[in-house]
């Protein structure tokens, strides 16, 4: 066992911007749908938008960080392990059995986390800008809005953005859960907020 | 490589932190001071009337104050004559009828109904004299009432039933002596009253806005900027902006709040971007009749009741006639929060005559408009519901004869005979009447664009952002935040939800009882 630097700091500050503005936004907007009473609702507006334009920002920094530092290529899809992932969710976790997938600096992401982090690298995320777009710049049908995109109701965008935000609610309650399931069970927390990880050494 | 990512996230928390800075920037709408400066700014007339010799005259009837008035105001009859304060009809463009004269003269109401026939007490409010005379003509420039609109003094008033006559009371050179610009109590006379009493019609234009506190409306108040009505019904040549939908089908010479306010008057850009949809009207007057009340509905299928032969009324609680031999049956409400409708300026009318079927309640006057349409807006909207005379064979509306100064014309107020009334009426009107008659719902819808309220008082975003019975609950059609939402998706979010947690506390707890099984 050796401690390695497996969070850079850009990753651990992304990280940290984006679950704190995933939260923010999770709470204005559904006081904007109705299903909760906190900030009032013109408030609950002012802050979505706020919050939305600087979550742009950073999902912005982040692509060109994913791209500049090649991090990308942990995101891409493996079948190798797959089934033993699964499987070790399924029945090797409850017998302390060893993870299936060795965590690297360069190989940080089991097969699982690899298809759920894509799904929302290149789905949720984006359905959910494209969608929230149209809905804060939309100027109602016909009236000082762009002619090529006459939206005639608001309903499709909305629903389509309500649908990834359940979706997103969804992942951060197993997202979380799914921290305590490292090494030990504040390993994979610690790790994501000094950086530092104790991890095997690697097998050649 | 480790440097550049640590000054690369500096220079993106800089970015994020002024984005969001600029974003929450306030704009600066056009400041509601410069208004009220300029409004606040008295009208100084350039002649005191009392000072003119023609005026010295003693006028011994009213025909010589008004040739006295066109002896220096030369042209100015003619305008009145061209007006529909004066023809009590104009042509409008009506959208799928074309272009048609309409006015008090051929459209109903659901209140007295219509004028045909009963002009000389509904000419009271006539800005001429005798209109019910056997020999007037609209075209006689010394039958019309400058005083009505023009008395400065307060005095003047208009003789009850007499075609439009003043009062024998009224100190004819006193009045001709005081005229000016008109005021709130000039046009309050006739449109505070509408209908046969305070507020019966508009319930935002009653006779608590003679001299109205802040409270009831911001704009007219007493102690405020004390707007007279032809602050907004800006007038020129005796043509006045903005006109009720009571009358009007046509989206022209409309006079809005825009015209002072402008569209983008508010801080919050969010609200800005309401009134591409939303008339100010609808946040700004939360209720209106808030004084008085106003009739809400009225039922004529109960007039004509008589104890001992004689007609006779009663009271509501409020002191408001609930019941009237000569009318029928009403509600009063006050306070009343508005209805809501989608509107685009154009309107549409029932015409004397007009065959309509009785399947679904009848529309006396209804607004064009929907959410797809670039020119409407939401506004609120008192609607008069009422049952009214009908007759089941012509498929007409009945105009009734109401009034006669004595029995035996037929009129309703005095024989109280439905059958003999509409006969009556109908003939008058050189319309059929089958002898046939019975009582169909109506309903009539007034525009609220008085009794603004401060804007600490307008509409919260929840009383429409909400769930369930907010104040737009009845407009369907289109998705508005905080309201709608796809029941479908509801669930399926709720159901992923619980299964979600479901599967991270069955999956926790299995792991902890394995894990103090193997201890």
């Amino acid at each position: 066992m050796k401690k390695q630097l497996v969070y850079k700091r850009f990753n651990r500050f992304w990280h940290w911007t984006q679950s704190a503005l995933i939260f923010f936004l999770g709470l204005t907007g559904f006081e904007i749908h109705g299903s909760l009473t906190f900030f009032g609702f013109e408030n609950a507006v002012h802050y979505h938008n706020n919050a939305a334009i600087g979550f742009i920002v950073l999902i912005v920094f982040a692509i060109f960080w994913h791209f500049t530092t090649g991090e990308w290529k942990q995101y891409l899809p493996t079948a190798a392990n797959l089934r033993e992932q699964i499987a070790y969710y399924l029945d090797g976790i409850f017998r302390n059995a060893p993870h299936p997938t060795q965590k690297t600096a360069l190989s940080k992401l089991n097969p699982l986390q690899r298809l759920v982090y894509l799904g929302l690298k290149i789905l949720v995320i984006p359905v959910m800008v494209m969608s929230g777009l149209l809905y804060m710049y939309y100027r109602y049908p016909q009236s000082y809005g762009i002619e090529s995109i006459r939206i005639f109701d608001l309903g499709t965008v909305a629903v389509l953005h309500t649908i990834g935000a359940f979706a997103l609610v969804s992942f951060v309650i197993v997202h979380l859960y799914l921290i305590t399931t490292g090494h030990t069970i504040t390993s994979n927390l610690k790790a994501m907020v000094t950086g530092y990880e104790e991890l095997e050494d690697e097998k050649h | 490589m480790k440097k550049s990512l640590i000054i690369f996230s500096i220079i993106a928390v800089f970015l994020l932190v002024a984005i969001i800075l600029q974003a929450t920037k306030p704009y600066v709408p056009h400041p509601v001071a410069d208004l009220k400066l300029k409004y606040s700014k008295k009208h100084v007339p350039s002649v005191d009337h009392s000072k003119l010799a023609a005026l010295q005259v003693k006028f011994s009837t009213p025909q010589q104050v008004t040739e006295a008035c066109n002896s220096c105001h030369t042209e100015r009859h003619k305008e009145v004559m061209k007006s529909s304060h004066w023809n009590w009809s104009r042509e409008e463009y009506i959208p799928g009828r074309g272009i048609r004269t309409i006015g008090k003269k051929n459209v109903l109401n659901n209140f007295c109904i219509g004028t045909q026939s009963n002009e000389q007490s509904c000419a009271k409010c006539h800005i001429g004299f005798g209109m019910a005379n056997p020999d007037f003509s609209y075209d006689d420039p010394s039958y019309v009432d400058c005083m009505a609109c023009h008395d400065n003094s307060g005095k003047y008033k208009k003789a009850t039933e007499q075609g439009g006559a003043p009062d024998p009371s009224v100190n004819l050179n006193e009045i001709a002596q005081h005229v000016g610009q008109p005021l709130r109590s000039n046009c309050g006379t006739c449109h505070f009253y509408g209908g046969g009493g305070n507020n019966v019609k508009h319930g935002d234009l009653e006779m608590s806005m003679f001299d109205p506190t802040k409270d009831v409306d911001v704009h007219m108040a007493s102690d405020g900027v004390d707007l007279q009505c032809t602050a907004c019904h800006v007038t020129k040549n005796h043509v006045m902006a903005g006109k009720v939908y009571s009358l009007s089908s046509m989206n022209r010479n409309r006079s809005t709040c825009e015209q002072c306010h402008t569209d983008r008057p508010h801080t919050n850009d969010v609200i800005n971007q309401h009134t591409v949809k939303v008339a100010c009207q609808t946040c700004h007057i939360p209720v209106y009749a808030k004084v008085n009340a106003t009739k809400m509905s009225w039922d004529w299928s109960t007039a004509g009741r008589l104890r001992n032969g004689e007609p006779y009324n009663e009271e509501d609680a409020d002191g408001n006639h609930a019941y009237m031999s000569i009318k029928g049956s009403f509600v009063w409400q006050k306070n009343v929060e508005p209805e809501y409708a989608w509107f685009n300026g154009t309107a549409n009318h029932y015409l004397l005559g007009d065959k309509v079927d009785t399947n679904e309640v009848i529309r006396i006057n209804s607004f064009n408009g929907s959410y797809e349409d670039r020119d409407s807006k939401i506004i609120p909207v008192k609607i008069h519901r009422a049952r009214q005379i009908y007759d089941p064979v012509t498929k007409m509306l009945i105009q009734p004869k109401l009034f006669a100064p004595e029995k035996g014309d037929g009129a309703f107020w005095k024989d109280f005979n439905w059958n003999t009334a509409a006969a009556a009426g109908m003939k008058e009107a050189h319309l059929p009447y089958s002898g046939q008659y019975t009582f169909v719902n109506t309903e009539m819808y007034w525009p609220i664009n008085h009794m603004v309220s401060k804007k600490e008082k307008s509409v919260e975003c929840t009383e429409c952002h909400t769930r369930d019975n907010g104040r737009l609950a009845a407009l369907k059609g289109f998705y508005m935040p905080g309201r709608d939402y796809n029941a479908g998706v509801e669930l399926f979010g709720k159901v992923l939800i619980v299964l979600s947690l479901l599967g991270v506390i069955g999956h926790a707890a299995v792991r902890f009882a394995a894990h103090k099984k193997r201890k």
